[in-house]
């Protein structure tokens, strides 16, 4: 049976990560684009945790753990705006975010 | 000695900039005395470096401090005062001083009076530094600083056109010659490996005689646009738009003389090429009657008298290339007391006669007159070089030079020339002092200048008359460091013959002169006289068509060719390039304005594009590295 090694897990990263990539590129749901960071900071936090077993050396994991509490902070931040401009404008499309024109 | 030596150079700039604090404020009396006080301070020191150096004590020599300083390059402003300088300075600061006393009085009336004092002491102290330099670096800066003060001074009254169209000509008739002086600077750097008199003359006599002889000719270049000698003489002539007090100072005494002072100073040089100092006494023989012949026919006071500087600007020239250098440093200095006098009376001439220059429509002004009268004659006696005033001591001297080494062509011409020079001075006295009051057609009151400018003027005055006694004390001093040759013709038969007939033939011609111009009838030509068709009259009067010929043939094609190259070179090559440059960057903008849509989805996407482009980066790089020595064996492979 084939054993499952540390480029399986890079690999699983790396397509979770093309994921996540494409989600930021092509949604245009703001709810949708933050599903797509999460994604992309998982992907990143397999391939932490993955290699820090690989080296033996906890500090990958200990890494892992604070992308997940600032993920988590910036989910809730992030949210909590997003509910905001939804009171307001009563939608959350992208396309319609641009009082930045340059 | 050094506190002394300080004091005569740095007074004139002390007052230059005294009166420049004054300069945009109206006329104030202080900004012309104190700098007149302060070169008359500078004249102090000068006379008791002078009588310092007369009582045998050495030269004066001061590093006052390190100019340049790399490598082997090595350039001090140093100052030096020898028997050679310490002549400059004693003619730069008397005449000057006279002339700024002079100026107080002249431009009295003039809104720019300030100004005047400004300029005028700055360029003292410019040719200060010229005389006093130990190093040809020091000479240059002085060189270009009374080039400036010279320009500033021409276009003093800058709201005329023709006083700034001759400031700019002489500017830049001097530039050009200044190039070649500043090659031959080059060449002495380059050949000697010093810019120190001293040094670099010590080195000169290894040298190769080609080497040499480009050194002595781009020098002399120099020289030639200095002192206006041909084809470099236009300027001077058209130089007089400048207030007299300027004429008297600078294109007179002391500017025009520096020249001269260059080919004193380079001896050493000129001494190993005797063929260039052949040339040079040529070219100031013809220079002298070229000059003089000009000066006969001209009908503006100021130009007739800067034609006569030329002239004897020639004769120096003459004395100078002969190797007698000691002489021709003796008629520039007896040449500065004369002249700057009779530019200085011709000035009261002009106030008196509201700016009249045409000799023709002054006559019988000796009545009103006076003191300028006998000034003027006694300038104009003592430029012919009638005995026994300053310029029958130099200029004879001259003549005997010329005799005594043989070059009876030189000869012949300065004795004509004298002749030449006797009758236009006598043709101006006589117009100017004699003869009719043809003045009164014009409806001009003359008057006398002040008191304090004749007062002022009288030490040229007492130093035209009796500048000839000093003959054999100078004689001694300047010897010293100038080969001391005495010119003596061998049969005293001889001699007095040629003193004799010279005096003769300049007095016969001073009579011709009053017995022509004192006569009843002069009328102010009108051009229709047998003499003013005449083709030679026209010849001389128009400058033997040689300005005309610059505006046809220089002025006219340069810019042309400037005009050309304005329409093809800069504007389709320089411009456009510039052009370009700015254009392409607009138009990136204009492009990639897009970018900055504002929107999240696409600034993401932008992100995106970012990172994989700086990572495909990363990567390339790093490949690039670890792969090294097999992508170098491929390319030598390829032969790159």
């Amino acid at each position: 049976m084939m054993q499952i090694g540390l480029n399986h897990y890079l690999v699983l990263s790396t397509i979770l990560f093309s994921i996540g990539l494409i989600g930021v590129m092509r949604r245009k749901n703001l709810l949708m684009l933050f599903f797509a960071t999460e994604i992309l900071l998982n992907s990143v936090n397999i391939s932490f945790a993955a290699i820090s077993h690989y080296y033996g050396d906890l500090t990958g994991q200990m890494f892992a753990f604070f992308v997940i509490a600032i993920a988590a902070s910036e989910v809730a931040v992030g949210l909590g705006l997003l509910i905001v401009w939804h009171k307001k404008h009563n939608n959350i499309d992208l396309d319609f975010m641009s009082t930045m024109r340059g | 000695m050094e506190l002394f030596l300080y004091t005569a150079l740095f007074s004139p700039l002390v007052g230059s900039l005294f009166a420049a604090l004054f300069g945009a404020s109206p006329k104030t009396k202080i900004a012309g005395i104190i700098p007149s006080a302060l070169l008359g301070l500078s004249f102090i020191s000068s006379s008791i470096l002078l009588v310092s150096i007369l009582s045998g004590n050495g030269a004066v020599h001061v590093e006052m401090m390190t100019w340049m300083s790399a490598g082997n390059l090595y350039i001090p402003f140093g100052f030096v005062v020898d028997q050679v300088s310490v002549t400059m300075m004693m003619v730069v600061t008397l005449v000057s001083t006279v002339v700024h006393v002079y100026a107080i009085g002249y431009m009295d009336h003039d809104k720019g009076f300030n100004r005047f004092f400004s300029y005028l002491s700055a360029f003292v102290f410019s040719m200060m530094i010229l005389v006093m330099s130990d190093n040809f670096a020091g000479l240059f800066i002085g060189w270009e600083g009374v080039g400036l003060c010279s320009w500033l001074l021409i276009g003093f009254w800058y709201h005329k056109e023709s006083a700034t169209w001759a400031a700019n000509e002489a500017f830049i008739m001097n530039r050009i010659a200044d190039l070649g002086m500043l090659i031959g600077i080059f060449l002495v750097y380059w050949n000697t490996g010093t810019l120190q008199y001293e040094q670099a003359f010590a080195a000169m006599p290894s040298l190769e005689n080609d080497v040499l002889t480009w050194m002595g000719v781009f020098l002399f270049i120099g020289a030639m646009g200095k002192s206006a000698q041909f084809p470099l003489h236009t300027w001077l002539a058209d130089a007089m738009e400048g207030p007299t007090p300027v004429s008297a100072l600078i294109h007179a005494a002391t500017m025009v003389t520096a020249g001269v002072y260059l080919v004193v100073r380079a001896h050493p040089l000129y001494h190993l090429i005797p063929n260039i100092g052949i040339f040079i006494a040529s070219l100031g023989a013809f220079v002298a009657l070229f000059a003089a012949s000009m000066a006969l026919v001209n009908r503006d006071m100021k130009r007739v008298i800067a034609y006569s500087t030329l002239s004897q600007l020639g004769y120096m020239f003459v004395a100078a290339g002969l190797g007698a250098y000691w002489v021709a440093l003796f008629h520039l200095m007896a040449h500065a007391f004369f002249k700057a006098l009779l530019f200085l009376g011709a000035g009261n001439v002009m106030h008196a006669m509201h700016d009249e220059l045409d000799p023709f429509k002054m006559g019988g002004l000796n009545k009103a007159m006076k003191g300028t009268f006998i000034m003027m004659t006694i300038a104009s006696v003592a430029l012919a070089g009638i005995y026994p005033l300053a310029g029958f001591f130099s200029k004879d001297l001259i003549l005997e030079v010329a005799f005594v080494e043989n070059h009876y062509i030189i000869y012949t011409v300065l004795l004509f020339t004298a002749g030449l020079t006797a009758f236009y001075s006598f043709r101006l006295v006589a117009l100017i002092f004699h003869g009719e009051e043809r003045y009164k057609l014009f409806g001009i009151h003359p008057h006398e200048a002040y008191k304090f400018m004749l007062i002022a003027m009288s030490p040229l005055l007492f130093l035209a008359v009796i500048a000839g006694s000093f003959k054999m004390t100078y004689f001694e001093m300047v010897t010293q460091v100038l080969p001391a040759s005495e010119y003596h013709v061998h049969s005293s038969l001889t001699f007095w013959i040629m003193t004799i007939g010279t005096q003769l033939f300049v007095a016969a011609a001073i009579l011709f002169a009053y017995k022509k111009y004192t006569r009843r009838d002069i009328k102010v030509p009108d051009g229709t006289s047998k003499m003013e068709n005449s083709f030679a009259y026209k010849l001389l009067i128009n400058q033997y068509y040689i300005p005309f010929a610059y505006q046809e043939y220089v002025v006219k094609p340069y810019r042309e060719v400037s005009s050309l190259f304005w329409t093809h070179v800069d504007q389709k090559i320089v411009d456009a390039t510039v052009d370009g440059i700015a254009h392409t960057f607009y138009k990136i903008g204009e492009e990639t304005r897009d970018m900055q849509s504002g929107n999240l989805s696409i600034m993401l996407k932008w992100m995106v594009a970012g990172t994989v482009a700086l990572l495909s980066l990363a990567v390339v790089f790093g490949l690039s590295v670890k792969y090294a020595t097999e992508i170098k064996l491929f390319l030598s492979g390829l032969g790159v």
